[in-house]
């Protein structure tokens, strides 16, 4: 995508990897507890409309992981890269873990989310660095 | 309440033809099924097709009318459904819903993809879009890797090996040796398997159905209009279900488990008034090797955690208890993705009525077919059984 053709924003999700690349990452809560990434305006576990925005946890553990090696034409040159699920209690994220070599990511691992940008495309991704 | 009856099934060959059109795949598939049926064309009231990723591959939106024309039944209210993987068998269950409401005696059902002229890297991006585009897809996320996720979810929930996955893909392969619509008609060890590249660990090559060019179709009769027109037609699709489930995995409250395919079983087993126990034989959606065990578990044939060493067990190959995938499934026979859901209906029905090559293995008259969108955020089940 060249720079005059800016992808247009999505709101919510754009508003959300802001806050995060600002060290102020939030979610979505249900009064039950339920925690959703936006946008979300129903809480799909319970039905609750009063979704409050509460401080994302700083840090997460990895659940799950794989290193990526064949990827769609917009992650080409970012291979290999580690894609994981971690959870950070009400809510999980998924993104890149960084800064590791692919061999010393485990389950468990602690991590803290940052926006970082990728190699094939100069696109902003969501990823994880060990905390 | 009646069951409609399969009364006629069709393929095009599963494999590379990149350049061969959706609605040349499925004007060949739709023709078989009807030579098959013993119909007239001009009998079939509507036209239920599954296609997917038709608006990037081939630009073509509006499928629906297209298709029915390519089958020669222009006039025919024709609509594409699309749940992903999913697409034909959400197509399978609207009809079945239709000729059991009453609403029409004879319905054309199928589906159709055209993948590989878009290429490995364009299918991997455009399977991609059956994902959450915002948290997954733009974090890297192919389905080669969605998938990973779960099976390292499993292994490290329950236990398991890439060997045991590997088994799984042998057992495919060998099933498909005689499937003349089989995209592979060849065997694999367990060690080519596991000496295979890897796309996404702990899945290899191997572990992964291959990009698939191919049609399916299929009749679906009332029981009575297979009566008054003395149709050959033993087989009845006797229960449906479907399930949904959170797109995102982050969302799910399961990483190793497929909560949307054990809504569906339960329902389809409900609707048929039969349990797992009844059934003899399956066909489940192995895009991977790992989604056939989740499969097994999701269809209550094994409880969670037991169906990774079916295979290695010899439990579910061809000469075990409950033979699965006896067509090769998604792994060996390949994946078209809008047409995989119909596909496992002809399969069934050949498997039941005796003229598949692997009948002789089929070892009652129960069959179920799995069949699962994206990472089985939407699940159809149908029951198909032997009505003489």
């Amino acid at each position: 995508m060249s720079e005059s053709e800016e992808r247009v924003r999505d709101e919510g999700y754009d508003d959300f990897l802001d806050a995060v690349a600002e060290g102020e990452g939030f979610y979505l809560e249900c009064p039950e507890g339920h925690g959703w990434l936006p946008p979300r305006r129903v809480c799909p576990e319970c039905g609750a409309t009063d979704l409050e925005e509460v401080p994302l946890p700083e840090s997460g553990a990895v659940e799950t992981f794989t290193t990526v090696h064949v990827a769609s034409p917009e992650f080409v040159e970012d291979t290999p890269y580690v894609t994981a699920v971690a959870d950070f209690g009400a809510v999980r994220l998924t993104g890149q873990i960084w800064d590791v070599e692919p061999d010393a990511v485990e389950v468990g691992l602690e991590v803290t989310p940052d926006v970082g940008e990728t190699e094939t495309a100069g696109e902003r991704v969501l990823m994880f660095r060990p905390y | 309440m009646s069951h409609p009856r399969v009364s006629g099934v069709g393929l095009t060959h599963f494999g590379k033809h990149p350049e061969r059109t959706g609605r040349d795949l499925f004007a060949e598939a739709s023709e078989r099924a009807l030579e098959d049926a013993g119909v007239d064309r001009a009998t079939i009231e509507q036209l239920n097709y599954g296609n997917f990723m038709g608006a990037l591959s081939e630009h073509q939106g509006h499928q629906g009318p297209l298709m029915a024309e390519a089958a020669g039944i222009p006039d025919a209210p024709a609509t594409r459904y699309e749940s992903a993987c999913a697409s034909s068998g959400v197509a399978v269950r609207e009809a079945v819903k239709d000729v059991r409401n009453g609403e029409a005696d004879v319905v054309l059902v199928g589906g159709a993809e055209r993948m590989n002229n878009l290429g490995t890297a364009g299918t991997t991006e455009a399977l991609a879009i059956a994902a959450d585009d915002l948290y997954e897809v733009r974090a890297g996320m192919t389905f080669p890797a969605a998938y990973a996720l779960m099976a390292k979810a499993y292994f490290d929930q329950y236990g398991g090996s890439r060997e045991e996955l590997a088994e799984i893909a042998v057992k495919n392969h060998d099933n498909a040796l005689d499937n003349e619509y089989a995209q592979y008609q060849k065997p694999i060890s367990v060690e080519e398997a596991l000496d295979a590249p890897m796309i996404a660990e702990p899945l290899g090559l191997f572990d992964a159905c291959p990009i698939t060019d191919g049609a399916s179709a299929a009749v679906l009769v009332s029981d009575e209009y297979a009566e008054t027109h003395d149709l050959d037609a033993p087989v009845a699709l006797t229960g449906t279900g479907q399930g949904g489930d959170k797109m995102a995995l982050q969302d799910r409250n399961y990483l190793a488990r497929t909560p949307a395919a054990e809504r569906a079983a339960e329902e389809a087993y409900a609707d048929a008034g039969i349990g797992p126990q009844d059934v003899s034989v399956a066909e489940v959606h192995d895009c991977f090797t790992i989604a056939e065990v989740l499969a097994l578990e999701a269809l209550d044939f094994y409880a969670p955690g037991e169906a990774i060493g079916a295979a290695a067990r010899g439990e579910t190959t061809r000469d075990g208890d409950r033979p699965i995938n006896l067509s090769g499934g998604l792994k060996a026979k390949g994946h078209p993705v809008g047409a995989t859901g119909t596909s496992q209906v002809v399969e069934m029905t050949r498997l039941l009525r005796g003229d598949h090559p692997n009948s002789d293995a089929v070892g009652g008259e129960v069959g179920v077919v799995h069949n699962a969108g994206g990472t089985v955020a939407s699940t159809t089940v149908h029951v198909l059984e032997v009505r003489t």
